[in-house]
């Protein structure tokens, strides 16, 4: 299934990086994952986090750009080629990736974030090749799950 | 040198006889020959015969930038097409140009005024001159290739560009004289001196016109490059460059009134100010066939003074440039009003109505910044969607201006939002200091 990402555009100046992790900290809103993305002018922060909608509407509040965007979580075994594998299935379905990152890699398997370039033919051909994608809950929580 | 003593030199009273004469008989040419003026005129209860001399001046209509965009592309010409030999044109508010055109007699009055101002800089027919203004639509180019032929210089048209050849062929050539923007001949002397070269040049005059430029600007370029540099003026709906320029004393830019009658008005109540008082420089031109225009509305600000200069000349004299009644901004000798910015915008259709344009100048040369809020509707965590919106934007402004712009995208409202006339324009250049 789909899952929420909460994707943030952050200008490169000092400090605003920090504003965003404190929003999300008053508002008791954990981060599971997250990955930045820089270029010259400006950042983007994409995180997942346990509760997205209520970390887009505090982060508006304060004035930032943040939207929800549709990502898959898939998880892949902890052994030598099996990203390798996964890449290689999307590849061959005609798909691309626009980013990917790490959820988390506690447990047996490793699951990653993916983006790509048509996300429901992308989770049909996974499932048809045996790997398993995490639900929207099971993504949020993932790491608290883990710590407990 | 004095190109034209019997014209540059002339008793106001026998300046105002030819003023007088060639005003009536302007007057009389656009009441014949173009509607917009006989339409004008006759709504003032004006017939030409009320227009006596110069001192009738005040009773004639003006003319605005919007009068020239709103007869485009030759409503306002005044003769037929058969006697036209060369239009230019310069980018409009909305993007429609501004359109101007030259009789032979014209273009000859452009080159005599243009000769004038190299004679005064010094230059002659033993110099080699590099004309570095665009050539084309711009008036810059081909108004200093002739005025510089006209005088028997041995004229280089470098136009733009291509810096590189620009020194190559400076040092080559012996070349002795330059006309360009003041902010390019710094970025020149820039280059000049990274190649170790600023001793191997043979420079002694510099033309500079097209921007506005201060007198800081002038001792630095005159400091590096060891010469002497002149400020031209000019307009292409009054002529192009070469309407004024200063001498070797820079007590004020000389404009060559035989052709061009001057006034100074306050730009709210369109009043005459007194001699010597800032206002709005406002041209009426004396001797155009093509586009003569009666109380043309520079925008520009300046003084005036009608005092003989120590150079011998007794035309009138402007002051350095105060900056401009409207919103116009000069980037690398192009004009820019944010208005067209705003309209670029608006069609685009993807960004947010709040922006902000910086204007700074690295290395001497201007750059242009447009600040774009990031705004919900076209917010993307794809960087290259991102990516390709600042490249649309980009390509949206540069074709609307005619100029490149940096787009930088910013977070939503860290634009400073101003209660009633938004603050849409930061020029860093400090160019009327």
């Amino acid at each position: 299934m789909l899952i929420k990402q909460l994707s943030v555009f952050i200008e490169n100046k000092v400090g605003r990086l920090e504003d965003v992790t404190k929003v999300l900290k008053d508002h008791n809103i954990n981060i599971a994952s997250f990955s930045l993305a820089d270029t010259a002018e400006y950042g983007m922060l994409r995180m997942i986090v346990s509760d997205p909608e209520e970390g887009r509407r505090v982060l508006r509040e304060e004035g930032f750009s943040a939207s929800l965007a549709d990502v898959i979580a898939v998880k892949i075994a902890q052994k030598p080629g099996t990203l390798h594998e996964v890449l290689k299935i999307l590849f061959d379905a005609g798909l691309s990736v626009e980013y990917m990152y790490t959820l988390s890699t506690t447990g047996k398997d490793t699951s990653i974030i993916m983006k790509a370039s048509d996300l429901n033919l992308a989770l049909e051909v996974l499932r048809a090749n045996g790997y398993e994608v995490c639900s929207d809950k099971e993504a949020y929580e993932i790491n608290n799950i883990n710590n407990k | 040198m004095i190109w034209n003593e019997t014209k540059e030199c002339m008793s106001r009273d026998e300046l105002i006889n030819l003023q007088s004469a060639r005003l009536k008989k302007t007057v009389s040419h656009v009441y014949h020959n173009v509607e917009f003026y006989r339409k004008k005129m006759q709504q003032l209860g004006l017939e030409p015969g009320d227009i006596k001399g110069i001192e009738d001046l005040h009773k004639l209509p003006f003319t605005t930038k919007d009068d020239l965009r709103e007869n485009y592309p030759f409503g306002l010409f005044a003769v037929p097409q058969s006697q036209i030999v060369r239009v230019h044109a310069s980018s409009g508010t909305t993007g429609k140009a501004t359109v101007v055109g030259y009789t032979r007699r014209d273009i000859e009055i452009w080159q005599e005024c243009v000769t004038r101002v190299l004679a005064m800089a010094g230059i002659g027919i033993n110099d080699k001159i590099q004309v570095a203004y665009g050539y084309g639509l711009f008036t810059g180019g081909l108004g200093l290739h002739y005025g510089a032929e006209n005088l028997g210089a041995t004229v280089i048209p470098m136009s733009t560009g291509n810096t590189k050849r620009l020194i190559t062929m400076m040092e080559d050539f012996e070349v002795t004289a330059i006309a360009c923007t003041p902010s390019y001949l710094l970025h020149i002397a820039e280059c000049l001196e990274e190649e170790g070269k600023l001793d191997k040049i043979k420079l002694k005059a510099a033309i500079c016109g097209a921007e506005p430029w201060t007198e800081n600007m002038r001792k630095e370029i005159e400091n590096k490059l060891n010469l002497k540099a002149y400020d031209i003026y000019g307009l292409s709906e009054i002529l192009g460059p070469g309407v004024a320029a200063d001498c070797e004393y820079h007590k004020g830019l000389h404009i060559y009134e035989d052709h061009f009658l001057p006034e100074i008005i306050n730009p709210q109540t369109l009043e005459p100010c007194k001699e010597g008082e800032i206002g709005e420089l406002v041209i009426t031109t004396l001797t155009k066939e093509a586009l003569p225009l009666l109380r043309y509305r520079t925008k520009d600000l300046t003084n005036i003074t009608y005092k003989p200069c120590e150079c011998g000349r007794t035309i009138a004299r402007i002051g350095r440039f105060k900056g401009r009644s409207d919103d116009m901004l000069i980037i690398r000798g192009v004009n820019v009003f944010p208005s067209q910015v705003e309209a670029a915008l608006l069609e685009l259709g993807e960004t947010s109505p709040h922006y902000l344009l910086i204007v700074d100048r690295v290395n001497n040369l201007d750059v242009l910044e447009i600040q774009v809020e990031v705004e919900e509707h076209f917010f993307s965590d794809e960087i290259k969607e991102l990516e390709n919106l600042t490249k649309k934007i980009a390509g949206v402004l540069q074709s609307a201006l005619g100029l490149s712009v940096k787009v930088t995208l910013v977070e939503p409202k860290t634009i400073a939002r101003s209660e009633g006339k938004a603050k849409r324009v930061i020029d860093k250049r400090k160019l009327y200091e």
